[in-house]
């Protein structure tokens, strides 16, 4: 790209920006795949990968998609918790790559709950 | 439009040269493999960034967006890593950081005090971006400070706006920059310059280096507004060639803001011209002086000329030139994008802003800070520093270099700004802060600055070149017991001919060790004269070891360790010190576990 004009700069802000309000933790909504040996052996790799390729798809960019650890339902993995700002986190269960792309587009992008996957609002205290 | 690759976690590694000595690159290549071998390089992003700041816990690396700090990583912990927390989500509690005297760590990085408590303005994209790609630094909102001052303000409004601003030169001196790049527009000669000194040579200092090596684009941006404000098509970075790294990240972004039309002709479509080019120095500690540079670019010798006409006015080839440190030309961009009113807020009455320092020595958080203006010393040491190593006890803080001064802990409370260090007999500097502890001589501190400076002194002026090594051989005779009942008075005498008497600021402040030492530790120079002892333990030919019969166990542990064979004694017996043979290294003393070694 020769020669930047001064709205050329906006242009590349803007192509970037995800990328750096992730590392600064600035996000609207939060996805987290919980990856326990459970999860991935339940195909939650396969979810990940959906995931990650929807919010491609769609040019959301301040998701924050991340991993944890078993959520201790073992039996209904693959899971997921969406959390939107400012808003109770949900659990979804018996993930597939299809379920998750719907899950983000109607409820990251839509606002609402998907109920035929959803466990339960809320999630666990940590102490 | 196309969307730049989506990455859903990154992982923030420092390539600071303190990191890149400690090993982050084969660390970035192990974790690139280990990626692969889970199949994760599609989804997790490798970032090499600039000095993250906490030096002593290198190598550092920060998963974003969970924030997660780890320290001292090495290529064993990343399959580790790489399973546990980028997989399955769990965060390597042994690799975080955990704060003195507590048990459990604290994993997110702004939970740190450390980095809580600092303000990064000049360090503005520390740790969030790549130093060699441009697009990361334009994403921070770079270059739209130099596109706002292009499209929308005359020189005259740039330079009223740096004015108000009351932005001061970060090299040590402290001239308001605004004012000095008045000067240069209204100068009547032209070609004009500006340049970049990056000349960093105090000991232990490496401010300059570490923003050249994480965030150059900040600095070119800096000199693009500098420049179009004086009217200047040509820049200069004078910079050490012992600075690779930096080199090597500045050269690549010239590059690259020439390929995007930054730097060359027409910038951002405009008229403006403007290009800048990298002079290498030899490591000549006065080549940091602003005529002694210049001269130095110009392919002379690097020696300072009387100033009776400004730089401003004749500086580079005698024309008019504008001199900038490069945390001053740093600062510039958010004093543009932010307006004056904003950063005039920071800092207090007359130092605005921030400042950034290299804090070392006998202090638990080593590393690069950046804090307003107007904070203590308590604060730097003890909240941001984490305090003094193995809980000693503080003794002094030099601040400003080779020829800033060293201040006692009675001086803790002292808000640190342009005014109140020269008060104190130190200087701002251009940011060193070296932290000593109860075992550090006071005496032995003067005798290692003045090594420097007589070392470091162009040799053009007499009192320069004489004085600091006359006044070494007086510190250096009291270090060996050879000082006289005068020496406290001569020294004071000649720093003050030394002040009066040399052209360039290295002569001139070159006394402040001698001088503030004596200012706060006189007591300990006496000592040293009349008593013939070194009461920190630290000059050799004052002080002796002994073994306390009370406390030693004979371990042997202390005889076998001795280099030279002077200590003798038989297992579970007393061992003795042949103090004839002894060369008080100071090996027994460490390896003694049951404190049965003495020093006198």
């Amino acid at each position: 790209m020769p020669n930047l004009k001064p709205e050329d700069l906006e242009k590349i802000s803007e192509r970037m920006k995800g990328i750096v309000d992730l590392r600064k933790g600035e996000f609207s909504a939060k996805v987290t795949v919980h990856m326990g040996t459970c999860g991935i052996a339940a195909g939650a790799r396969k979810v990940m990968s959906s995931l990650i390729s929807i919010v491609e798809e769609k040019g959301v960019k301040d998701v924050v998609i991340t991993t944890s650890g078993c959520a201790g339902l073992c039996s209904r993995e693959p899971m997921a918790t969406v959390e939107l700002k400012g808003e109770t986190p949900v659990k979804y269960v018996d993930l597939n790559g299809e379920k998750i792309k719907r899950i983000f587009i109607e409820h990251v992008i839509g606002k609402k709950i998907v109920a035929a996957h959803a466990l339960a609002m809320g999630s666990e205290r940590v102490s | 439009m196309v969307m730049e690759k989506q990455y859903r976690t990154h992982i923030m590694l420092c390539a600071g040269t303190g990191c890149v000595s400690a090993g982050s690159s084969e660390i970035k290549e192990v974790l690139g493999k280990e990626l692969l071998k889970h199949n994760l390089q599609d989804e997790i992003q490798i970032v090499h960034t600039g000095c993250m700041g906490l030096c002593a816990r290198r190598p550092i690396m920060v998963v974003q967006p969970d924030d997660i700090y780890y320290q001292m990583v090495t290529e064993k912990d990343m399959p580790y890593l790489v399973e546990e927390h980028l997989l399955k989500g769990r965060p390597v509690k042994r690799l975080m950081f955990t704060p003195p005297k507590e048990k459990e760590p604290v994993p997110k990085m702004r939970d740190i005090g450390f980095f809580s408590k600092q303000t990064l303005l000049i360090l503005r994209n520390r740790g969030l971006i790549d130093p060699e790609k441009i697009d990361e630094y334009i994403a921070r909102n770079g270059y739209k400070a130099v596109a706002k001052v292009l499209t929308s303000m005359a020189p005259g409004e740039v330079i009223e706006e740096v004015k108000k601003s009351g932005l001061r030169g970060r090299g040590g001196a402290g001239f308001l920059t605004g004012k000095k790049w008045e000067h240069c527009r209204h100068a009547e000669d032209e070609p004009r310059y500006v340049i970049c000194n990056a000349d960093e040579g105090d000991p232990g200092c490496f401010q300059d280096r570490s923003i050249l090596e994480g965030d150059p684009h900040s600095v070119i941006e800096g000199m693009l507004i500098g420049a179009y404000a004086v009217g200047s098509n040509q820049g200069y970075i004078y910079v050490r060639n012992e600075y690779p790294l930096a080199i090597k990240r500045f050269s690549i972004a010239l590059h690259q803001a020439r390929e995007y039309g930054l730097l060359g002709d027409n910038i951002l479509g405009t008229n403006f011209r403007f290009d800048i080019n990298i002079i290498r120095g030899g490591g000549a500690f006065v080549c940091g002086e602003s005529s002694a540079l210049m001269a130095s670019i110009e392919g002379r010798l690097g020696e300072p000329r009387y100033k009776h006409i400004h730089a401003t006015e004749k500086g580079l080839w005698n024309k008019p030139t504008v001199l900038n440190n490069v945390k001053t030309w740093a600062s510039v961009p958010p004093v543009i994008r932010h307006g004056a009113e904003w950063f005039s807020k920071i800092g207090t009455e007359t130092s605005k802003g921030t400042m950034v320092f290299s804090l070392v020595g006998k202090i638990k958080n080593t590393g690069l800070i950046e804090v307003p203006m107007g904070i203590t010393l308590r604060e730097i040491i003890y909240d941001i520093g984490g305090g003094i190593i193995g809980d000693k006890r503080f003794k002094a803080i030099q601040t400003g270099g080779p020829s800033g001064g060293c201040l006692p802990e009675s001086l803790l409370d002292l808000p640190v700004d342009y005014e109140s260090l020269i008060e104190a007999g130190s200087i701002m500097g251009s940011g060193g802060m070296i932290v000593m502890d109860e075992n550090t001589c006071m005496v032995d501190v003067a005798r290692y600055f003045l090594d420097f400076l007589k070392s470091e002194s162009c040799g053009k002026c007499t009192p320069c070149r004489e004085g600091i090594n006359e006044m070494y051989n007086i510190v250096e005779d009291m270090s060996q017991g050879k000082g006289r009942e005068s020496d406290i008075e001569i020294l004071e005498e000649l720093s003050y001919a030394i002040k009066e008497g040399s052209l360039c600021g290295l002569g001139k402040s070159a006394p402040n060790p001698v001088l503030s030492t004596i200012r706060y530790f006189r007591n300990e120079y006496e000592i040293h004269i009349k008593d013939k002892r070194c009461p920190a333990g630290v000059c050799k030919a004052l002080i002796r070891y002994y073994i306390d019969e009370a406390r030693c166990k004979g371990c042997t542990l202390c005889a076998k360790n001795c280099p030279v064979g002077a200590i003798t004694g038989e297992a579970k017996k007393l061992h003795g010190i042949n103090l004839d043979t002894c060369v008080k290294c100071g090996v027994c003393l460490e390896t003694c576990k049951f404190n049965a070694v003495v020093v006198e």
